[in-house]
């Protein structure tokens, strides 16, 4: 692609060539990032479910873990992509301000969601859960419950860190109506989260 | 071409739809049904929501084609994987101390 028609492309990026491709190539380039990071959440979700199902002394994860603290975690985190979803609307009317305060509510969610998590797992650590056992059942309980959620955090971390990065660029001014392709690709892999985080919940605290 | 072009989805109702499935969910691990029935609506509930995020705040809804493909393969490849671990499954629950147990009448061996 020359660079005349990155100039002339009015998001300000290198367009894709086939029609079948969107708009951008960092676009394809997020989406094709999270099929894969989605592979990965999907083998450790399948790997819990087989050590779930052939363990004979399996906790009850909303027992022993408890889920009014998740809940509101969940909660958390669906108000943050409500936040980030309002960012992208407001800079594509136009509105800098608008983006600057919803990309800092967004980090805000972000930054709520890992001090819970990391309340949620000092509190467990203290009860006698620990990456090799715990005191309620099944060893792989604890196990997996720290590799799922810590992956997870570990996705939320980045996350905070990327928003961060891109709010610091809206504070320059850097976006406007017509560019505003980073804050779409960030909204993207935070949404994403979301997304893995209603499974994670589902999966590892409710059934 | 651009998300802008599209009209801009109902994001309050999603967000409200997600609230609604959420405290569904919680409210249904405490419903007087069998596990099995409890365990399906719990999956059923978690895939409508993830389904409406990658729908309306992910925009898959209004983007070409090739996306949703993208976005399909991890999700074949995921049902796949179990299917694929359906038969080892069957093997480790026959060892299982729980499956032993009424057969031998101890506990087995991890």
């Amino acid at each position: 692609m020359s660079q005349a028609a990155v100039l002339e492309h009015p998001l300000g990026v290198e367009p894709a060539e086939s029609p079948l491709t969107p708009e951008s190539w960092g676009k394809l380039g997020m989406w094709v990032f999270l099929a894969g990071d989605a592979m990965s959440f999907g083998a450790l979700l399948a790997g819990y479910g087989a050590l779930r199902y052939s363990s004979g002394d399996w906790p009850s994860p909303s027992t022993v873990l408890g889920i009014q603290l998740t809940a509101f975690m969940t909660f958390l985190l669906i108000c943050s992509s409500v936040t980030m979803v309002k960012g992208l609307a407001a800079i594509q009317h136009g509105d800098q301000a608008a983006l600057r305060r919803f990309l800092g509510l967004t980090i805000l969610g972000g930054v709520l969601f890992l001090s819970m998590q990391a309340y949620e797992w000092t509190h467990l650590i203290e009860r006698g859960m620990s990456i090799s056992g715990n005191p309620f059942g099944a060893s792989l309980f604890s196990t997996t419950f720290f590799c799922l959620t810590g992956f997870h955090g570990c996705h939320v971390f980045g996350g905070v860190v990327y928003l961060s990065c891109i709010l610091i660029q809206a504070m320059r001014g850097r976006y406007s109506a017509t560019n505003y392709n980073s804050v779409e690709i960030v909204a993207l892999y935070w949404h994403f989260v979301d997304l893995v985080w209603i499974l994670v919940f589902t999966f590892v605290y409710l059934v | 071409m651009n998300v802008a072009h599209h009209e801009e989805p109902n994001y309050m109702g999603v967000f409200w739809w997600l609230l609604v499935l959420t405290i569904a969910e919680i409210a249904l691990i405490y419903a007087p049904m069998a596990k099995m029935v409890i365990v399906l609506l719990l999956i059923g509930t978690a895939l409508t929501k993830a389904t409406l995020v990658a729908l309306f705040y992910m925009h898959l809804k209004f983007e070409k084609r090739t996306l949703g493909l993208i976005a399909l393969v991890p999700l074949l490849l995921c049902v796949f994987l179990v299917f694929a671990l359906t038969p080892d499954l069957g093997a480790v629950v026959h060892q299982s101390p729980k499956a032993a147990a009424p057969a031998e009448g101890t506990h087995g061996e991890h």
